[in-house]
């Protein structure tokens, strides 16, 4: 049994309500949406706050819609709604299969896509109980100064998981906030950042109201790949999205992938768009990238299983993306 | 801290006084006293605390009870009628589908709320809405099975017994 701490729950009427909460009781204060990982870090003890804000029932939050080239896509809709919705489907794949994959059926109605970019990161030494962490003396990311993952280590290395966000990076999306300052807007690439204790450029009485995605170009084609121990509930031990244009021939225009589960970020894949622009993905091509993809990940012991052999699975996941984008 | 919250569960309308800090799954089982509603790894892994709200399986111990105002909730304690037991009950009785039971309340809700949009989900359909339910007795097998049989019985409006030609 894990109970929570005592807190207040506030359910805000609109946005600007919701922000002037957050900016009222700054540092003691938290956004909540679907809750699927804020209520398990609470029970953990990673997050104490006096206030709770509910995002859930902002009509601000809310809907898909497709205008003008770009597809908007409300910060409080659920994984799942996102996952079954028509037009994403069939527009931006990847996202939809990324939502659709996330732990399992029930989270994934209650939790959100905004959520899933802010999830906070993941580690083995720090979603675990009080009791459990204090045992070890707590870490770097939480309560403590050691890090458990990196020995001496002063920088906090906790695992970026979230797969909607992975697929976003490859998506173009731009992120809409709205703060006490107004509204702006932050493509998601300059959105996260290497530090694993809080790595959005977010401020915290900020909140997400929506995704903006630019509808793909014409012979565009997407691919998610993710590895986990279980093929539902589970986090992923490593994921990988990829989108490609394609000309008329099958040459391919421009590339992109961008693989997270291992450090604190989703990580662009660098060097790959030369090897492949003006080739067929062929096994040739697609061997060059997925090596290069090898090359440049780097996996770590925050999250379980063997990082070497998470590692080895970057390739083959990989190889699985441009398959699928090839075929 | 205290609070007062109007619930709906099961049809019933309940006002209730809560900590404010409840999840719904503790007001089910603490304060409701319906214990149907399991409490397992109670930080959403498991499934076993799932429930129906507004016609979707979720998961009642990370729902904090305030997000359960105003919507239908519906528990294992309310799934039969006043005939008697539910379709998908006698189908997991007569296929041996349950074993220790622990799981079997949050597997009931998550697979009723498929069958009541979904009568006819064929087995990975099936496989896929209870992808959130974990069961350490059983392979699945007889679960599967189990869903199968209550969807026939509910498409068609006859007895699962009758369907599998049990007396």
């Amino acid at each position: 049994m894990l109970r929570l701490h005592s807190y207040v729950y506030h359910r805000p009427a609109n946005l600007e309500e919701a922000v002037a909460l957050l900016t009222e009781h700054a540092g003691d204060v938290l956004p909540i949406a679907g809750g699927t990982d804020l209520v398990p870090n609470m029970k953990h003890r990673l997050f104490t706050p006096g206030h709770l804000v509910a995002l859930r029932g902002l009509r601000e939050l809310k809907g898909i819609s497709d205008a003008d080239g770009l597809i908007r896509l409300g910060a409080a809709e659920s994984l799942a709604s996102i996952a079954a919705d028509p037009l994403i489907k069939e527009v931006l794949p990847s996202l939809a299969e990324a939502c659709g994959d996330i732990s399992g059926p029930q989270l994934r109605r209650m939790g959100t896509i905004g959520g899933n970019v802010c999830l906070d990161t993941r580690c083995t030494y720090y979603n675990q109980t009080f009791f459990w962490r204090q045992a070890l003396g707590f870490c770097l990311k939480k309560d403590g100064d050691d890090c458990h993952v990196v020995k001496g280590g002063t920088r906090c290395v906790a695992a970026h998981s979230a797969d909607a966000a992975t697929a976003l990076m490859t998506l173009d999306a731009s992120l809409e906030l709205a703060g006490p300052g107004g509204r702006r807007s932050l493509p998601i690439e300059q959105f996260f950042t290497s530090d694993g204790v809080w790595n959005r450029r977010m401020d915290a009485a900020e909140i997400l109201v929506a995704i903006h995605v630019p509808r793909p170009a014409p012979g565009s084609r997407f691919s998610f790949q993710k590895l986990r121990i279980r093929n539902s509930i589970d986090f992923p031990l490593v994921n990988l999205a990829a989108a490609c244009r394609l000309d008329a021939d099958g040459k391919v225009e421009s590339l992109r992938m961008v693989a997270s589960g291992m450090g604190a970020y989703p990580r662009k894949i660098g060097k790959i768009e030369d090897a492949a622009r003006g080739n067929r993905l062929e096994d040739a091509v697609i061997e060059t990238i997925a090596h290069e993809t090898f090359r440049q990940s780097r996996p770590l012991d925050n999250i379980p299983v063997d990082k070497d052999w998470r590692r080895a699975m970057v390739p083959v996941l990989a190889r699985r993306a441009l398959e699928a984008m090839a075929g | 801290m205290k609070q007062i919250l109007e619930l709906r569960v099961n049809g019933d309308r309940h006002e209730v006084g809560v900590p404010t800090h409840f999840t719904l799954l503790e007001t089910l089982r603490y304060v409701l006293g319906l214990t149907g509603s399991k409490q397992g790894c109670d930080k959403g892994d498991c499934g076993a605390c799932t429930v129906i709200v507004d016609g979707e399986a979720v998961l009642s111990c990370i729902m904090p009870v305030q997000e359960a105002e105003g919507r239908e909730v519906r528990t294992v304690e309310g799934i039969a009628g006043r005939r008697g037991a539910h379709p998908l009950q006698k189908a997991f009785d007569l296929t041996g589908a349950a074993q220790c039971g622990f799981c079997t309340p949050g597997i009931l809700c998550s697979a009723l709320a498929l069958l009541e949009v979904n009568p006819q989900a064929d087995r990975d359909e099936i496989a896929r809405a209870l992808s959130g339910n974990l069961c350490r007795c059983t392979g699945y097998t007889k679960i599967f099975e189990a869903v199968l049989l209550a969807g026939q019985a509910m498409s068609s409006g006859r007895e699962p017994a009758e369907i599998i030609g049990e007396p």
